[in-house]
């Protein structure tokens, strides 16, 4: 009757406490080491790795459009010229990611992890506002590899399902979290993009009229920006666009941004700088 | 210095197996039945909060019978024990039998051990598979036992009346509507002969892994109107997805 009960394949104690639904806070205890960015860096250490840059984002009517370029930096060499940036998080909502491209996305693995993790162990879906604040809590606990270079900076943009809205929330690097009315970018581009959609956004824009904002700004930005990458008509890689309504996540396909990326580049030869907003 | 009390190893596990038992038969039973689309969780249970029927992972689904806050415990244990795995590895490697093993090493263990309460419960995993000779099912009994089920289990109170009822009826390749049906008659048969209950969609709790459904997440509840629509024999209600507000679309990393 004595058996020996020591290692025999039972369930660890982590696994059986109740407590948080939290899969973040389950690994913090069981295996820290899987948390990306706990691994620190020796002191004094620089290390290249490719950087992902310019991300867009803007609220429409019934949803809202989150968009980024394709283009991977390392110092001067571009690294990738198809990296993706834009990852749903859940059925509503979804992170775009500037800075260190490989913690950037196991950091939103985790974070898609951490929402589904959530919803089958409560049987609910967090709320918006949830979702935004569990990402803050990934973004800082990363602080200690930014400081040394190696930052994340996502944008959080989703469909409010109790307020039936398009919502953006940008971070920065110590996960301070701010909600933006309208539209957002963040990247090393995103100072260009952030003044291309500022001439061009209004409040009223429909969905297609948003996907064509948001690719004049990332070419806005890939046009003063070297380490973003506009369209590539030659390879054919368009950015990657995504819808976010009350029918839940959508990626535009190829042909659809191509289709709009087209247009915009047959625009430009005539006007090289884009639309004109008027004077007053 | 007196001498203790000698009891026999399987007098000793007897007794053990024999309180695990009542204490499931207790609870009302849980229904598990492949059809062609997948597999079908119906259960009998007036609680919208307390499922017995919840979803692990991608393709794997858990039912339980028995006391609440044992296989709430399991439950939760699964679901951190398939994500953590999935985070690790890869979503496909996440499977049903890996989960299985992990309950039997756990109820066994406790089964055996002589210091604890054995696990008043009774479990059941279900993966759905790319076709229908890929789904399995395994049903846990609290020593630890895991019993690879073909096409149909049931588990809790009753449990082998509403077997070979359902053993009677169930064909392969029923449509869900069908499947439903069934189980649902199945549930309501009185094991002493007498006449059947009539069980309301209130009363039941159905879910479905459903191979045919485009999201990367095969676990959907059939809730309200699309049960009601079930229940009724009305095949159309077996596409209605508008009532499922936690799809999660495939993941596009």
């Amino acid at each position: 009757m004595e058996a020996n009960t020591r290692g025999t394949g039972r369930l660890p104690a982590a696994f059986l406490t109740p407590g948080s639904s939290s899969f973040l806070d389950f690994l913090a205890e069981h295996k820290p080491e899987l948390i990306p960015g706990r691994g620190g860096l020796p002191e004094g250490s620089v290390v290249e790795a490719p950087h992902g840059t310019t991300i867009v984002a803007a609220v429409f009517d019934g949803g809202v459009v989150i968009a980024g370029d394709r283009r991977a930096t390392m110092g001067n060499v571009i690294a990738q010229r198809d990296i993706e940036k834009v990852f749903p998080a859940d059925e509503y909502s979804a992170v775009g990611i500037a800075g260190t491209a490989g913690l950037a996305v196991e950091m939103v693995r985790l974070f898609q992890l951490e929402l589904e993790h959530y919803e089958k162990i409560e049987g609910t879906t967090l709320s918006l506002e949830g979702k935004a604040n569990r990402l803050t809590s990934m973004i800082r606990g990363n602080l200690g590899m930014a400081m040394q270079g190696l930052a994340v900076v996502p944008i959080f943009a989703g469909y409010d399902l109790d307020l039936g809205r398009g919502r953006i929330f940008n971070y920065d690097v110590t996960g301070g979290r701010s909600e933006e009315r309208g539209f957002a970018a963040t990247g090393s581009g995103s100072v260009f993009a952030r003044g291309s959609m500022k001439k061009l956004y209004r409040e009223d824009l429909t969905a297609e009229q948003a996907v064509t904002l948001v690719v004049q700004a990332l070419y806005d930005a890939a046009d003063d920006d070297s380490a973003t990458g506009g369209p590539d008509l030659a390879r054919k890689i368009f950015p990657i666009v995504s819808l976010i309504t009350e029918d839940g996540f959508r990626r535009l396909t190829d042909a659809e941004v191509a289709e709009t990326a087209v247009a915009i580049t047959d625009e430009r030869l005539t006007r090289p700088n884009g639309p004109q907003a008027p004077l007053i | 210095m007196s001498t203790p009390f000698y009891v026999s190893p399987q007098q000793a596990m007897a007794d053990r197996a024999e309180y695990a038992r009542k204490g499931i038969a207790r609870g009302r039973s849980v229904v598990v039945l492949t059809y062609a689309d997948g597999i079908v969780f119906v259960a009998e249970n007036t609680s919208r909060a307390l499922h017995k029927v919840s979803e692990i992972y991608d393709k794997i689904a858990f039912a339980a019978v028995g006391r609440y806050n044992e296989f709430e415990n399991l439950r939760i244990g699964g679901v951190r024990y398939a994500d953590l795995r999935g985070y690790s590895y890869d979503r496909a490697d996440v499977t049903a039998r890996g989960l299985a093993n992990v309950y039997a090493q756990t109820l066994g263990t406790v089964f055996s051990s002589v210091g604890e309460k054995p696990y008043e419960v009774e479990l059941i995993v279900a993966e759905v598979g790319r076709t229908a000779d890929n789904d399995q099912i395994y049903r846990l009994t609290p020593d630890g036992s895991v019993v690879d089920e073909k096409n149909y289990v049931v588990v809790g109170g009753n449990a082998d009346s509403i077997g070979n009822y359902l053993g009677q009826r169930h064909r392969v390749g029923m449509s869900l509507t069908e499947a439903v049906k069934v189980a649902v008659d199945s549930l309501a048969r009185d094991p002493n002969g007498g006449s059947p209950r009539a069980l309301t969609p209130e009363q039941l709790e159905v879910a479905v892994l459903d191979r045919q459904r485009f999201q990367q997440r095969k676990f959907k509840r059939i809730l309200g109107n699309q049960l009601g629509r079930l229940l009724d024999g009305d095949q159309s209600a077996e596409a209605d997805d508008e009532d499922d507000p936690a799809a999660t679309p495939p993941s596009d990393e």
